[in-house]
């Protein structure tokens, strides 16, 4: 059963790739493939449903009105990887002898001409840019393919026919041509002396290659039936590779058989995806010589073939930058990754302005206080009215428009924020701890309302529960029949629309059908998400405690979803290895961030709502333009999964924390790592900047809150051009400096933490006896 | 299939556990299936990867439940998401004993047969399986650690240690045992331990025992007491126990207990010390359902409104309204007067014997029912003027009633002035938060409409209680003896300010003198006076009119009988009359239960001369009516003041 199923789940992956770069293409080209007849069952399934996800983001996109007033193709390159994905469907159409779509498509799309030089477009696939992991890894595919067939790649691949899945033999088919299996432990060998002979200089960056290199020959063996041999030589050096990477030894370490590869969507990942390294040009000539000196080809072809060498001028690196980056499913990043403008500056707020300073007006004068505060406030408005150079244009993504509420709402955050406590290394924020207790069927998830009103909890049992943080109980509002009843003129009608029978401190929403992973609140507080491992993100109604909309899509655990700072957009990423990103009204993705190798485990929207971040098991992280849908940074060196994301207030850098109890900054707009915070001894679930950036609140499975110095951590960092242009960061290991408090909490695992308006620090997680 | 043991031998050299090709033959042959050497081999290969796939798998779903320990269900979601079918029937949280068979090299899960019947059938069902719920507490202030030893458990959790059982056997042993001190030790830790959350639901479960013991007022009064300090207890989160807390006291108020059959026994202590509970407990704890004023309120009417419930259930209706605070007894009591004035005339005029016991019952009604609408037309009064007054000078009484109702358990012993007193000692606390309560308004009845309809029932009776003005500096400063001159003086005037600081303790503490409005001397009040008075006396609020009472009384002695009710014809005290009166009274009020130590004081005044010149029963009649303490008052039956107990 397995063995059939899994082919299917690959399916819908393999879908999603071709998905992402269309979103981006022109609209109605894939209507026409919904009629074709589908030959093969597991298509049946998984095909239809795709494509449609497909027609409608493009409809949904121009129908909306809202993401569609952007353009929606951005620039040459993605019209570049438009056509090599366009390509790839054509082909995968063809296989399944489609021959009508294929027409259809081609026609709509121009291609007739292009179609000869298609195969051109396999040597571009070791070049990366923006949207690399998805369009690369299919290009590397028909890359691979072409080399197995030559000129042929338009020409339907023979199918084997006791798998329904084309592209995995494709993929695998690379293995095919093997030197002597008895004689891959002799060629490791060699390397492995000559990189232990060689300069120390260069072999901290040459040992790089031994994962990789170990992993494909191992790989290649099983592939070609060397069981044995594949043992014997995993036996031998699996004790040789980086403590970091124990994860995937262990998977690997089961796989013996070749049946058994064609079921592991991560290592088809890793073949798929080029593995990254990043070498100095003198290393880089000293391998080559010494590959060529020994005519080890085995290895040289690896390489060539499944490694994607990223040669820099200059001093080699060291060990410790070489670790500070490496750990990653996939390897480094490609440095023109993240060479993408990203304008992470915040949006100017000049709705705000005009009716601010009226209500203001009034609201002081009630409060009888003096003038002065006001003038205090204008000059705050002054400078938040200046155009940051770095924040994107007011209206690259269209976003809904602010009202009456919420400007009410920014008025209270103003008045809060005056009264806010000024945190420092000798001002540390007083934590209080939110403990959910008799928690027996498992807390998995918390959020906080921003104004630390309410506070939701996701469970195990599928269960999401919303108390009141505040002494105001919940309340629904009447009925249809209980409403027409009310005086609609009177001035305290939203007060007399609530039911107060129904009050109460707490209320349970029901709807899902597996254990909730994510929860966020709208920042209006009207709406609150919750992500399923039943497949779904729901949208719950805070007025009347009902479920308004399913969003069906990811088809598999959504491990986290999250609100957008200004609302009606929000973002969800699970085991489907993508992250969509939905509007409130509609019931489909109007983007479909695919890229990741494996899934995603923490969603984030930026401070500006214009980009979206992403945390996932293949232990990198990536930046998506919610414009385009390109990744535009790419960030690896964390050691294990990531499960905890929190932009700065000011967009301009993340902190990560992941199962390896390791806090990374990161500088957005450089793209560089700037900090390592190491003190955590379990996985860091919750992450938290304070309302003005100084500190950084970290929470954890340790059961302790740390507080850190993140102001220090910034400003330490070296962004001289020479490190943004080569990305050698040199991280000083200052954790310690950087600690400024380690508090434990009582046997309680912190699940979340928020700021307060006025910098309380509140966390929460649920009690746990053991 | 040891999926844990898969998992932790991981670590060892194999990395992972292996399933030898005898266990795929042996599996393959119980299902009737022979397979070869060779394919045995391949399938154990293939088992074997597919477990620690799945197993691998399922690591996700434990870390995104954020937990540390892989759980069945963790695993079986993996296989399900691989569309394989789970495995059922290992879902319970212990370790499942995987044992060897000695004979032969077997291993097994061991596989209990549990019997369905049994297990439905059995009475230890667990209990306290708490609602999930959200506790905030400030761990660090400023970056510093309070003062709880930080990295401990939180104080409200489900988990029984052993020391917690311990505790929780001598506490509730202490409590319903014999001792006296020992009791008092417990209720006291009971009162102010911040670490006994997790046996909240026990206590809760042995309080709702009240209805296994109604024949026994003592154990009634432990485990009330017992109610008391679980809601003063400032760590303890009720939740929603309280609703199960609440329907134990109302029992006790309001059900014809077993104990009452037996009229010696003092049952209405336990109702007004009940009734005192409940409204302490909706006061402080209230908020915590929606929707329990409503509840008690109903259930308090429908008590009521049963005629075919005893008096004493009757008795404890009224004596709950009355401590809920005047709006309750506004909302209900008063509109239901006068249905259930006819019952209770009817059992007040019957003077037969057989009627005897029933009747001193009816007397308790009537007299906890005058209590309640004196108190409600003097806060109606005092709300009025208090709204006329523009809510200045913010309800001096219901604040210095609360400090007397503290203060009684000290103050005992000096023997406080006995008349001065108010028989509203419950109320007087009930309506510290009385006043400010957040109900909506009942439709309001005019305060003189209100007064004339009332005073058509209890006629002069009221009219005394209520009529006059004590400036509190009236009574004297102390002194058993004083009072009596003091309250002679027509009106003292000037309250001087100490006086009137102490009075409400006094009154507090005097709540359980017996009252006795069926005075046959009571000197009628014209309503017209009475109409008067809110206005002068109420800004004095919890003080009670006893003084004035007193002080009228004398001051008009000629009046007498002649305008009282019929129900309260005869004088039935006539042995006061003669030689020099002795009084007794009780100190009532809030350490009602513990055993009443000192709380019984006897006065014996000197037949000075105008006590001589006053009529005896001047004394009797301003005795406060509800008899109150439990014990002492079976004594005080037997005294010469015996028969105007009833009220």
């Amino acid at each position: 059963i397995i063995r059939q199923k899994i082919p299917k789940k690959k399916k819908t992956y393999y879908a999603a790739h071709v998905m992402t770069p269309l979103l981006s293409a022109p609209g109605k080209k894939m209507a026409a493939v919904q009629d074709a007849p589908m030959e093969l069952d597991a298509e049946k399934e998984t095909k239809p449903e795709i494509l449609s996800d497909g027609t409608s983001n493009l409809s949904g996109n121009t129908a909306s009105g809202t993401l569609s007033s952007p353009p929606l193709t951005a620039g040459g390159a993605p019209k570049q990887e438009d056509q090599q994905t366009l390509i790839a469907v054509l082909q995968f159409l063809r296989r399944n002898k489609l021959t009508e779509s294929v027409e259809i498509l081609r026609r709509e799309a121009c291609l007739e001409d292009q179609e000869d030089s298609q195969t051109l477009d396999g040597s571009g696939g070791g070049k990366g840019d923006g949207d690399g992991g998805d369009a690369n890894s299919l290009l590397s595919r028909v890359s691979i393919a072409s080399a197995a067939a030559p000129q042929s790649t338009l020409t339907p691949i023979p199918v084997k026919s006791e798998y329904d899945q084309p592209d995995v033999s494709v993929v695998l088919s690379a293995y095919s041509q093997q030197g002597d299996p008895s004689l891959y432990q002799v060629y490791y060998s060699s390397l492995k002396n000559f990189i232990e002979s060689v300069l120390d200089c260069h072999r901290a960056e040459l040992s790089q290659l031994f994962y990789p290199l170990f992993v494909h020959m191992y790989l290649e063996l099983v592939y070609n039936n060397h069981e044995n041999k594949a043992k014997a030589f995993f036996e031998k050096f699996s004790g040789d590779q980086e403590c970091y990477y124990q994860d995937d030894l262990r998977i690997l370490c089961g796989l013996t058989k070749k049946e058994h590869l064609k079921g592991n969507e991560a290592l088809l990942d890793f073949r798929t995806s080029r593995f990254v390294l990043r070498i100095s040009r003198d290393s880089y000539q000293l391998l080559k010589r010494h590959l060529q000196e020994r005519h080890n080809n085995q290895i040289w072809n690896i390489i060539q073939e499944h490694l994607y060498i990223d040669i820099f001028d200059g001093m080699p690196r060291s060990k410790s930058q070489i670790d500070s980056m490496s750990g990653s499913f996939a390897g480094e990043t490609r440095r023109e990754v993240n060479k993408a403008k990203v304008f992470y500056g915040l949006l100017k707020e000049p709705e705000i302005e005009v009716p601010l300073d009226d209500e203001d007006d009034e609201a002081e004068n009630e409060e009888g206080k003096p003038k002065k505060k006001k003038t205090k406030k204008d000059s705050m408005g002054s400078k938040s009215k200046k155009q940051d150079p770095n924040a994107p244009q007011q209206n690259r993504i269209p976003l809904p428009e602010l009202k009456d509420s919420d400007k009410l709402d920014k008025i209270m955050y103003m008045k809060e924020s005056t009264k806010r406590i000024r945190l420092g290394p000798e001002n540390l924020p007083s934590i209080c701890f939110y403990s959910f207790l008799n928690a027996y069927q498992g807390l998995t998830a918390v959020d906080f309302t921003d104004d630390s009103s309410l506070l939701a909890g996701g469970f195990a049992d599928s269960t999401v529960r919303v108390w009141s943080a505040t002494p105001k109980k919940l309340r629904k509002v009447k009925s249809a029949a209980e409403l027409n009843l009310i005086d609609k003129e009177s001035d305290d009608v939203l007060e007399r629309i609530m039911d107060e029978k129904t009050a109460s401190e707490s209320k349970n929403l029901y709807g899902h059908s597996g254990p909730v992973y994510g929860v966020s609140f709208s920042p209006d507080r009207n709406y609150l998400l919750s992500s399923s491992e039943d497949g779904t993100v729901r949208l719950w109604s805070l007025q009347t405690f009902t479920c308004l909309v399913g969003y069906k899509g990811h088809n598999y655990p959504v491990w986290d979803t999250h609100f957008s700072p200004f609302g009606y957009y929000f973002v969800s990423g699970g085991h489907d290895r993508v992250a969509r990103l939905w509007a409130t009204d509609h019931y489909q993705p109007l983007r479909i961030f695919a890229g990741h190798l494996a899934d995603v485990t923490c969603t984030r929207f930026h401070p500006n709502s214009n980009y979206v971040v992403t945390g996932s098991t293949d232990r990198t992280i990536r930046l998506w333009d919610v414009l385009n849908g390109n990744c535009v940074r790419f960030f690896t060196g964390h050691k294990g999964p990531i499960h905890s994301l929190a932009f700065s207030p000011n967009g301009k850098f993340l902190a990560s924390g992941s199962t390896d109890g390791r806090v990374l900054l990161w500088d957005i707009g450089h793209g560089l790592m700037i900090g390592e915070l190491k003190g955590h001894t379990d996985t860091i679930y919750a992450l938290k900047f304070s309302r003005d950036g100084e500190i950084l609140a970290s929470g954890s499975m340790d059961n302790t809150v740390r507080l850190w110095d993140s102001m220090k951590a910034f400003d330490d960092m070296e962004t001289d051009d020479f490190t943004a242009a080569t990305g050698h960061i040199h991280l000083p290991d200052n954790s310690q400096e950087l600690l400024l408090g380690m508090y434990h909490s009582k046997s309680t695992p912190v699940t979340h933490l928020h700021f307060t308006r006025r910098n309380l620090l509140l966390a929460a997680g649920a009690y746990n006896s053991q | 299939l040891d999926i844990t043991n898969a998992k932790m031998t991981e670590r060892e050299e194999r990395r992972f556990a292996e399933v030898p090709r005898e266990s795929i033959k042996l599996m393959a042959e119980s299902t009737g299936v022979e397979l070869s050497e060779e394919v045995a081999t391949l399938l154990a290969e293939d088992v074997c990867y597919r477990l620690r796939e799945a197993t691998q798998n399922s690591s996700q779903f434990m870390r995104h439940a954020k937990r540390r320990k892989l759980s069945v269900e963790d695993f079986n979601r993996a296989l399900r998401w691989s569309n394989t079918e789970t495995v059922c029937g290992y879902g319970a949280q212990d370790a499942l004993p995987f044992r060897p068979l000695k004979e032969g090299e077997l291993f097994f899960v061991e596989d209990r047969e549990i019997n369905l019947v049994e297990l439905a059938l059995a009475t230890n069902i667990p209990k306290g399986c708490a609602e999930t719920m959200v506790r905030v507490h400030v761990s660090y202030l400023d970056g510093k650690g309070n003062l709880e030893p930080q990295g401990t458990v939180p104080t409200a959790v489900q988990s029984l240690s052993e020391d917690l059982l311990k505790y929780y056997q001598q506490i509730t042993r202490a409590i319903l045992g014999e001792d006296p001190h020992l009791m008092k030790v417990a209720l006291l830790d009971l009162q102010s331990n911040s670490k006994i959350a997790a046996l909240l639901p026990y206590f809760v479960y042995v309080i709702s025992g009240v209805k296994s013991v109604s024949h026994d007022l003592d154990q009634l009064n432990r485990l009330l007491h017992m109610v008391k300090s679980l809601v003063q207890n400032p760590y303890l989160y009720l939740g929603s126990y309280v609703r199960s807390l609440v329907s134990s006291v109302m029992y006790c108020i309001l059900e014809p207990l077993a104990a009452s059959i037996n009229p010696l026994n003092d049952h209405w202590t336990l109702r007004d010390y009940a009734a005192l509970l409940l409204s302490h407990i909706f006061w402080t704890h209230g908020d915590l359902v929606s929707g329990l004023y409503h509840q008690i309120l109903l259930s308090l009417q429908k008590v009521l409104s049963d005629p075919v419930r005893p008096l004493c259930s009757h008795y404890g209706a009224v004596v709950g309204l009355h401590a809920l605070g005047w709006k309750a007894v506004e909302r209900v009591l008063y509109p239901h007067l006068p249905a259930y004035w006819a019952n209770l005339q009817a059992v007040l005029d019957d003077y037969s014997v057989s009627n005897a016991q029933v009747k001193a019952d009816g007397h308790k009604v009537y007299g906890a029912i005058l209590v309640a609408v004196e108190r409600l037309l003097k806060m109606k009064a005092l709300s009025l003027t208090l709204a006329a007054e523009g809510g200045c000078a913010g309800l001096p009484g219901t604040a210095t009633g609360a400090v007397g109702f503290r203060e009684n358990s000290l103050g005992l012993s000096p023997p406080p002035e006995p008349l001065s007193e108010p028989p509203l000692g419950i109320a007087s606390h009930l309506q510290a938060g009385g006043a400010g309560c957040p109900w909506e308004e009942w439709t309001p009845v005019s305060l003189p409409a209100m007064y004339c309809e009332l005073y058509s029932f209890f006629g002069d009776s009221l009219a005394v209680r209520f009529s006059t003005d004590p400036p509190l500096g009236g009574a004297p400063p102390s002194g058993s003896r004083q009072p009596l001159e003091g309250r002679k003086e027509p009106a003292s005037g000037a309250p001087n300010l100490e006086n009137t600081r102490k009075m409400p303790q006094l009154t507090a503490s005097m709540n359980i003198s017996p009252r006795q409005d069926g005075s046959p001397c009571m000197e009628p009040q014209p309503p017209s006076l009475a109409a008067t008075v809110p206005g002068r006396s109420l800004a004095r609020s919890s003080s009670s009119s006893s003084v004035s009472r007193s002080r009228s009384s004398s001051s008009r002695p000629g009046r007498s009988t002649s305008q009282s009710r019929d129900i309260f014809p005869k004088a039935r005290f006539p042995l006061p009359q003669v030689g020099p009166p002795a009084f007794s009274f009780i100190i009532g009020g809030r350490q009602m239960g513990r055993r009443c130590q000192g709380r019984r004081f006897q006065t014996s005044f000197t037949p000075t001369p105008p006590l001589t010149t006053l009529p005896p029963r001047a004394y009797a009649h301003k005795l406060p009516v509800i008899g109150r303490v439990s014990k002492p008052v079976r004594r005080w039956t037997c005294s010469h003041y015996s028969l105007h107990l009833p009220l």
